[in-house]
């Protein structure tokens, strides 16, 4: 080190290599924190069991694939809630609180390292695994879903969870605790879930959910899974892709705000 | 070769609201020595360090740090700088050696995990959880993070506070050792036997702005040496004198008597004990409890850092 002039590998690990071995601390974190693996592995599955018992999934006269694409479709957003939205939000918090955040931003970590570390574990493992499993489960017990578009569902998928994610910084700046997470995400979770599109809604409403973040999401798993739009249509492949274009336009809206929220109010150290 | 600092300060500010913690600080950091910053809790020194760590924007000023901008390339610097923060934090469900392998995982060159665990004498507490390490421990997973990426510049912000002797002394070694290793240390501290022990200099803040800075020999030239005693006669009773009755000193800064114990702040510390000892021998006194001694650092810092003892007393 004595006589180097020049700081020339001054540089730290590629973002690759920095994001799985945080992902990989941020992984055994989440299988240590038993709340917060029954959040992500039971909650989403009690929940649609729950709601297809008692509500039933689409109208009396739909097929069973156009049920058990719903049955997924809720699985998938009950499941960027929990799993995403809420778990990220107490992770989130978590680190700041611990002062870990503090202390990763000291070193090569950069803030979006920081915010996509817990998220990988979440996306990856519980909401991918998930989609995986429910999508086996229910073409066992139901009917195959089908597979009209994939890259529509991986779009749903993968789109809600980083608009929820952002969502989840922004929301971690305003709780205090890892206690008061659970009110602090209750107003997101209550102006999302209902206009979702999992449950039936009068038109006028349905015009407006259209735009709310969790809406695209549902829209996109129907268009990527049995290849029908929201008036009941079936479609080609490639109609399937000008149908999407709405809904990803209306994830990458919700994106665009939810990434100003979080810069707007994430912190990164506890308030003394 | 041409000399260039590690760390290099100009007229730098920085401020929170209404308030400046730093008010214009000059400061150079030379290759491979230990600056050691000193100053009471306020006189601005995390402000200072936060600035060089690249954590905040100076107000104004100009810093550079391995050459860069430290705040504006970041990332240019990142990989050659190791920090220990004052008070940063660890998630108490993972292991001392997971903890270790995440950080590692985030660094272009890591150190092998297990040299450094063994460097800090963790070894044996690798597989508990960070949440059941004791606080001596836990300051030294702190540090080990800090060197895990093997940097050019270390920053400690407070190293040993809260550390027992001993775990201090462990850790005045190992930055000894990196020192040797050719490693540059700017390091703030409540210790001033710390500074003594480590630093090539030490600089002294006081309300935002650096009072002194200099070797720690230089440091403390500026301040009297003292001579103390308690005179007694003869046949041994307690003589009370006052100011008057002691012999001219060349060097006397001041003298004061407090309940017989006279206590004498000179700038000529030798000529100024010869004339006393002479004094008490043609008195015929006995001089108890006899010191002399030249102004520790903790002297110079008592009275640029916290203003003299005669103001205090005051």
């Amino acid at each position: 080190m004595i006589g180097s002039t020049a700081p020339a590998d001054a540089r730290p690990a590629s973002r690759t290599r920095r994001l799985l071995a945080l992902a990989r601390a941020e992984t055994l974190l989440l299988v240590r924190n038993r709340a917060a693996l029954a959040n992500a592995l039971l909650l989403p599955v009690g929940f649609v069991g729950l709601f297809a018992v008692l509500g039933g999934v689409g109208d009396d006269d739909a097929s069973g694939q156009a049920v058990a694409a719903g049955v997924l479709a809720m699985l998938l957003v009950v499941a960027l809630i929990f799993v995403v939205y809420y778990n990220l939000t107490t992770a989130y918090v978590a680190r700041r609180e611990d002062r870990v955040l503090q202390r990763l931003l000291t070193g090569s970590t950069t803030r979006v390292d920081a915010l996509l570390a817990p998220a990988l574990p979440a996306v990856v493992v519980v909401v991918l695994v998930q989609l995986g499993l429910g999508y086996a489960a229910v073409s066992a017990m139901i009917e195959p879903p089908g597979m009209a578009n994939p890259v529509l569902v991986l779009v749903a998928a993968l789109g809600g969870a980083v608009v929820l994610g952002a969502i989840a910084a922004a929301t971690a700046g305003f709780s205090r605790t890892v206690e008061s997470v659970q009110l602090t995400t209750l107003p997101a979770i209550v102006l999302i879930l209902p206009f979702a599109g999992l449950f039936p809604t009068p038109d006028a409403i349905s015009t407006v959910a259209r735009f709310t973040p969790l809406r695209p999401v549902t829209e996109l798993m129907g268009l990527g899974l049995t290849g029908t739009d929201a008036a009941g249509q079936t479609l080609s492949f490639v109609e399937t892709f000008g149908a999407a274009g709405l809904p990803v336009l209306v994830l990458a809206g919700w994106t665009t705000l939810g990434v100003l929220a979080a810069r707007r109010w994430m912190r990164w150290a506890p308030r003394r | 070769m041409t000399f260039e600092p590690i760390v290099s300060l100009r007229g730098v500010r920085r401020r929170y609201g209404p308030f400046e913690a730093v008010r214009g600080v000059d400061l150079d950091l030379r290759r491979g020595e230990l600056l050691a910053l000193l100053g009471t809790n306020g006189a601005g020194k995390t402000s200072l360090v936060e600035l060089v760590e690249g954590l905040a924007p100076a107000d104004a000023g100009q810093i550079r740090v391995l050459g860069h901008d430290p705040y504006r390339e970041r990332s240019r610097i990142v990989g050659g700088l190791g920090v220990m923060l004052q008070e940063a934090g660890f998630s108490s469900d993972l292991t001392t050696v997971e903890t270790m392998r995440m950080w590692a995982g985030t660094l272009a060159r890591p150190r092998p995990v297990d040299e450094v665990l063994a460097d800090l004498a963790l070894t044996s507490r690798a597989d508990v959880r960070v949440g059941s390490l004791s606080g001596g421990e836990r300051r030294r997973l702190d540090l080990a993070l800090a060197i895990l990426g093997h940097p050019e510049l270390l920053v400690l912000d407070e190293p040993t506070t809260g550390l027992d002797p001993e775990s201090r002394r462990a850790v005045w070694r190992l930055v000894r050792g990196l020192l040797e290793d050719g490693a540059t240390v700017l390091l703030t501290t409540h210790y001033l036997e710390e500074a003594e022990e480590l630093a090539d200099r030490v600089a002294i803040m006081r309300a935002g702005r650096v009072v002194r800075e200099g070797t720690v020999a230089e440091a403390v030239a500026a301040e009297p040496a003292r001579i103390e005693f308690v005179p007694h006669d003869g046949p041994g009773a307690t003589l009370r004198l006052t100011t008057t009755d002691l012999p001219a000193m060349p060097g006397l800064v001041h003298a004061d008597v407090d309940r017989g114990r006279v206590r004498v702040r000179t700038s000529a510390l030798q000529e100024d004990l010869e004339i006393v000892l002479t004094w008490a021998r043609e008195h015929g006194l006995r001089l108890e409890e006899l010191e002399a001694r030249s102004a520790s650092l903790e002297q110079a810092f008592l009275s640029l850092a916290e203003g003299t003892d005669e103001e205090v007393a005051a």
